[in-house]
């Protein structure tokens, strides 16, 4: 019976009584070994067929017990990035903090629902932020960030992005101090108080009337474009939480009193 | 302390036989992670200890697997070990599991360590196995690294995040030097690819 050979360097099996001095696939030499024969089978079906199986059993379970041990403080460090990137938002320097966490329950208030999403509000420094979460689509990934806003829901107190993966050197520097800090002092409403949004531009672009406007990063044209489609979504979205007070405060009251004072003088 | 053949096995890719230069194995994340240090640096440690534990896991295995299912196999136990490496991150150094993001999946994909597997895991003992997956990822974490330097220094002036080249010297603020934006494109990571093999093959001309 013909003896088996296989080449170590790149598994090659040659059948013959002597083992060749070169490999023909790799052309190494001296890289032969005999494949002993045993009684049992490495190829036989049944065989196969059970390996398979077995090794996708000890594969599942191995990762749903490390999943499951696992999650708890998964969830922990992604609420605490979660509250990190707030307070970077809210122009906190979470670097200098010794305990962030709880500098954010020490500042945050109260949640409002709006919607689908939640609007936070903290207190810093005695004067009332409103904290929005944003999400939106980048070059290769998700985007996504929080936008501080004063009390009036119309000036930008501080903005903090965040992405899934865009181009380092490039889009990700969306999440860089230089190109946050143009926004803060921005306004999201026009003179009529109608939302408008902040454009992210080309640097000598021009927005269209009333509508503010940062520098985009040059050469991260499409993740520029896409903070730029994220703002105008996401705001629209919470327009009902952005136009509520200021409608109560000035242009609702002021409506009801006109109204009841010509009721009266019918 | 080692035996000829494991020292060969660890030294040999990181010059004779380096898997990108050489073996031309592992291009498309050579491409993909360069454009700084820091991602570069990470995805190359990252691919080092994915090559390393699974040459061992397969070579322990190697006489048990059944040879028409060998590639699955060695597939599975891959993307099984990225997987729980992943979820170990996530869990215990959650700013670079957020800093790897997608390239940690790109491992699975990584040529390298199917190569690594096939070649070499199948047929080896786990030890030198070992020293084979670490030599194989430092050899390819070091073109990695030799890359993003050049890209990161010409194309950003930056090196690891850290301006080095002074700000006074850009044409914007009175100087006459300009980033080569060219440098952050994935086209001249290959160009630079092409200009480390030319340099490593006229070094080693004559041991071929």
């Amino acid at each position: 019976m013909a003896k088996q050979y296989v080449c170590k360097v790149c598994g090659y099996v040659h059948t013959g009584d002597k083992a060749p001095e070169v490999c023909p696939q790799c052309k190494q030499s001296n890289c032969f070994e005999l494949v002993k024969k045993s009684g049992f089978s490495t190829d036989s079906n049944a065989y196969t067929i059970i390996y398979a199986a077995v090794l996708v059993v000890i594969v599942a379970v191995a990762l749903a017990v490390v999943s499951q041990v696992l999650s708890p403080r998964q969830q922990a460090n992604a609420l605490l990035d979660k509250q990190k990137q707030i307070l970077v938002a809210l122009n906190q320097d979470i670097d200098a903090m010794a305990d962030p966490a709880a500098r954010y329950m020490e500042l945050c208030q109260d949640t409002i629902v709006c919607g689908t999403s939640d609007v936070y509000v903290f207190n810093i420094d005695d004067a009332t932020k409103y904290v929005l979460k944003l999400h939106g689509q980048g070059l290769w990934g998700g985007i996504g960030g929080y936008l501080a806003l004063d009390e009036d829901k119309n000036t930008v107190f501080g903005i903090n992005f965040n992405h899934e993966g865009e181009t380092p050197g490039l889009g990700a520097e969306i999440v860089t101090a230089k190109f946050r800090d143009q926004f803060k002092g921005k306004h999201i409403k026009d003179a009529t108080g109608a939302i408008r949004s902040i454009a992210v531009l080309k640097q000598g672009k021009a927005a269209e009337d009333g509508q503010e406007q940062v520098d985009a990063y040059a050469g991260a044209t499409i993740t520029s474009t896409g903070v730029n489609d994220m703002l105008a979504a996401n705001l629209a979205e919470y327009a009902a939480f952005l136009n509520e007070n200021v409608n109560e405060d000035e242009n609702e009251d002021v409506n009801v009193n006109e109204e009841m004072e010509v009721e009266d003088v019918e | 302390m080692l035996s000829k053949k494991t020292k060969e096995a660890f030294l040999g890719p990181l010059n004779i036989n380096n898997p990108v230069l050489v073996q031309i194995l592992g291009i498309c994340s050579a491409l993909a992670v360069t454009v700084q240090l820091k991602p570069a640096l990470v995805m190359g440690i990252s691919v080092t200890i994915i090559v390393a534990l699974s040459n061992v896991v397969i070579s322990l295995i190697r006489k048990s697997i059944p040879m028409r299912i060998r590639i699955i196999v060695q597939l599975v136990v891959v993307a099984a070990l990225v997987t729980i490496v992943s979820e170990i991150l996530k869990a215990f150094a959650y700013d670079v599991a957020m800093q790897l993001s997608v390239y940690i999946g790109l491992i699975i994909t990584n040529c390298i360590l199917m190569g690594r597997l096939e070649a070499f895991a199948m047929s080896n003992s786990p030890m030198e196995s070992l020293m084979d997956g670490l030599g194989n990822g430092f050899g390819y974490a070091m073109i990695l690294v030799i890359v993003a330097f050049f890209r990161e220094l010409l194309g950003s002036g930056k090196l690891l995040g850290y301006q080095v080249i002074p700000d006074s010297w850009y044409i914007a603020n009175g100087g006459v030097y300009e980033n080569c934006g060219m440098m952050l494109m994935p086209a001249m990571a290959l160009i630079l690819v092409g200009c480390v093999i030319w340099v490593h093959r006229s070094l080693n001309e004559d041991k071929k």
